[in-house]
């Protein structure tokens, strides 16, 4: 019963739960923002290097190996409590969005560069040799094959970094942990943490299901 | 219809072709041999600039394709089909998408009339009914008849064959060979790099004997394997034919 009560205290439930449904709401917003803008800026980084410009090529290995090295709550903090030392104020959601998004850029683009220089040479050869340009060959020819290697470690680092999202708490994002969190210390009770893991349950289980089934069904197809 | 003057490539410090010359008339098939790291591939990638020449030129019916830049260069590759030893066919494309991809973005043909075009040169090289097929779903021989048809439906003037069939087991070799020749009796200008000796004989106007980097001999098959000049050609011809012709 005591278990019940600590964890699954009823009346608490119910009073903390609209607060918790906008704060499901917040995560899932923040994470399409997030997953889509990272995915879509590493991508564009990963086409860039293929130019094979010195100009270009430095400073987005510099990015990803910056990026993938520091720990994001790092750089959350130094963003939300920093830069406003310099003139810049930026709101705790902007702060989430543009840290993780930039994180996930990073993964991302090595994960598709990795993919670009796995297309063998022969791939870039047989659509320049039939009148492809530079770009259509890439966008035609190599990366769609590179993206398809790459879906699996892409959607592991897609799910990591939403998970992050509950770093949120620490700059007031009022995201599904700090919500709870904030119950918790009002209600006395761990229910709202209870209903915290749920959600994150709830939300990314799915996720993680469908991910296996696509790869099952990518593993077919090869 | 080509002409290759003076064509020198060097890799680094490496000199791979040196004075390179060399005519092909239209509908001519010219057969090019060679010892393995004589420079066939080479002279061949450079006729469609996969490789840079370091000098000299090539003009394709008296346009330089030598001083192509940009877009220019990728039209004037649309004129110069080339089949590789390893077909190079897209592994995330049908059949038909492998043939239609090019004549759509580069050709900017309608999708219905690259469709079109891509069944008919699918079902010349014999293919049409794995048209929906996916490469990998094809044998060796059959992902080179597509690569072939790949490059017929652009049209282009002469066709380049980088070792075609010596990705193949020996039983699907018959099936590429044949639709070479089929394509030389209707005229197409051909340059074949291949270690297949009889089709040379069968099929060539000329033969081209490379070695170390330079033309050594040029000839009828019948000069070339029946009266070798040179020294070089002689003891390449004894090395794949031990027992003579
Ligand atoms: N990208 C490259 N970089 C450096 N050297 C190269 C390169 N490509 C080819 N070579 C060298 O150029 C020479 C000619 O190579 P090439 O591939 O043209 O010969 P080949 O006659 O086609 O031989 P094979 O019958 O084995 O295909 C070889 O010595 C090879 O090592
Ligand atoms: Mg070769």
């Amino acid at each position: 019963m005591r278990f019940l009560d600590t964890f699954f205290d009823g009346v608490v439930m119910a009073k903390y739960l609209p607060d918790l449904l906008l704060a499901i709401v917040t995560t899932l917003w923040l994470s399409a923002i997030i997953v889509i803008g990272g995915l879509a800026l590493g991508l564009a980084l990963a086409c860039l290097r293929t130019l094979g410009r010195w100009y270009l090529t430095l400073p987005i290995v510099a990015f990803a190996d910056i990026g993938r090295a520091m720990p994001p709550l790092v750089v959350i903090l130094i963003f939300y409590f920093g830069l406003p030392g310099l003139g810049i104020s930026l709101s705790g959601p902007m702060v989430l969005i543009l840290v993780l998004g930039g994180v996930l850029a990073a993964f991302a683009e090595e994960i598709f560069w990795a993919g670009l220089t796995a297309v063998p040479k022969g791939q870039w050869e047989a659509g320049r040799a039939t009148g492809l340009s530079f770009a259509q060959t890439l966008f035609d020819v190599a990366l769609p094959q590179a993206i398809r290697l790459g879906i699996p470690p892409l959607v592991n680092r897609a799910l990591a970094i939403t998970k992050m999202t509950a770093l949120g708490s620490v700059i007031g994002v009022k995201e599904i942990l700090a919500v709870s969190s904030s119950a918790q210390s009002f209600s006395g009770s761990a229910t709202p943490l209870t209903m915290a893991a749920l959600a994150y349950l709830a939300i990314f289980l799915p996720v993680v299901i469908l991910s296996r089934l696509a790869e099952r069904r990518y593993a077919w197809s090869v | 219809m080509i002409e290759i003057n003076k064509l020198e490539k060097c890799f680094g410090d490496t000199q791979v072709l040196t004075s390179i010359d060399l005519r092909v008339n239209r509908g001519e098939l010219v057969f090019v041999i060679g010892p393995s790291g004589s420079g066939k591939s080479t002279m061949l990638r450079c006729c469609n600039r996969l490789e840079e020449p370091t000098s000299g030129s090539i003009l394709l019916d008296g346009e330089h394709v030598t001083d192509c830049r940009g877009r220019a260069l990728d039209r004037m590759r649309l004129k110069i089909g080339m089949v590789f030893q390893g077909f190079h066919l897209y592994p995330h494309k049908s059949v038909l998408a492998n043939v239609m991809l090019a004549q759509v973005k580069a050709l900017k043909r309608s999708r219905s009339e690259a469709e079109a075009r891509a069944m008919e040169m699918l079902d010349h090289v014999g293919l049409a009914h794995k048209a929906s097929a996916m490469p990998s779903e094809l044998s060796g021989g059959q992902q080179q008849r597509v690569a072939i048809a790949r490059a017929l439906a652009l049209d282009p003037k002469v066709m380049l064959f980088d070792e075609p069939t010596s990705a193949l087991d020996p039983e699907l070799v018959g099936s590429v060979l044949k639709v070479m020749k089929q394509l030389r009796d209707e005229g197409m200008t051909m340059v074949v790099v291949s270690h297949e000796m009889n089709f040379a004989r069968e099929a060539a106007d000329r033969v081209v004997f490379m070695d170390g980097g330079v033309v050594v001999e040029v000839g009828t098959p019948e000069e070339i394997f029946g009266n070798p000049k040179s020294e070089r050609l002689r003891a390449f011809l004894s090395r794949l034919q031990p027992s003579g012709a």
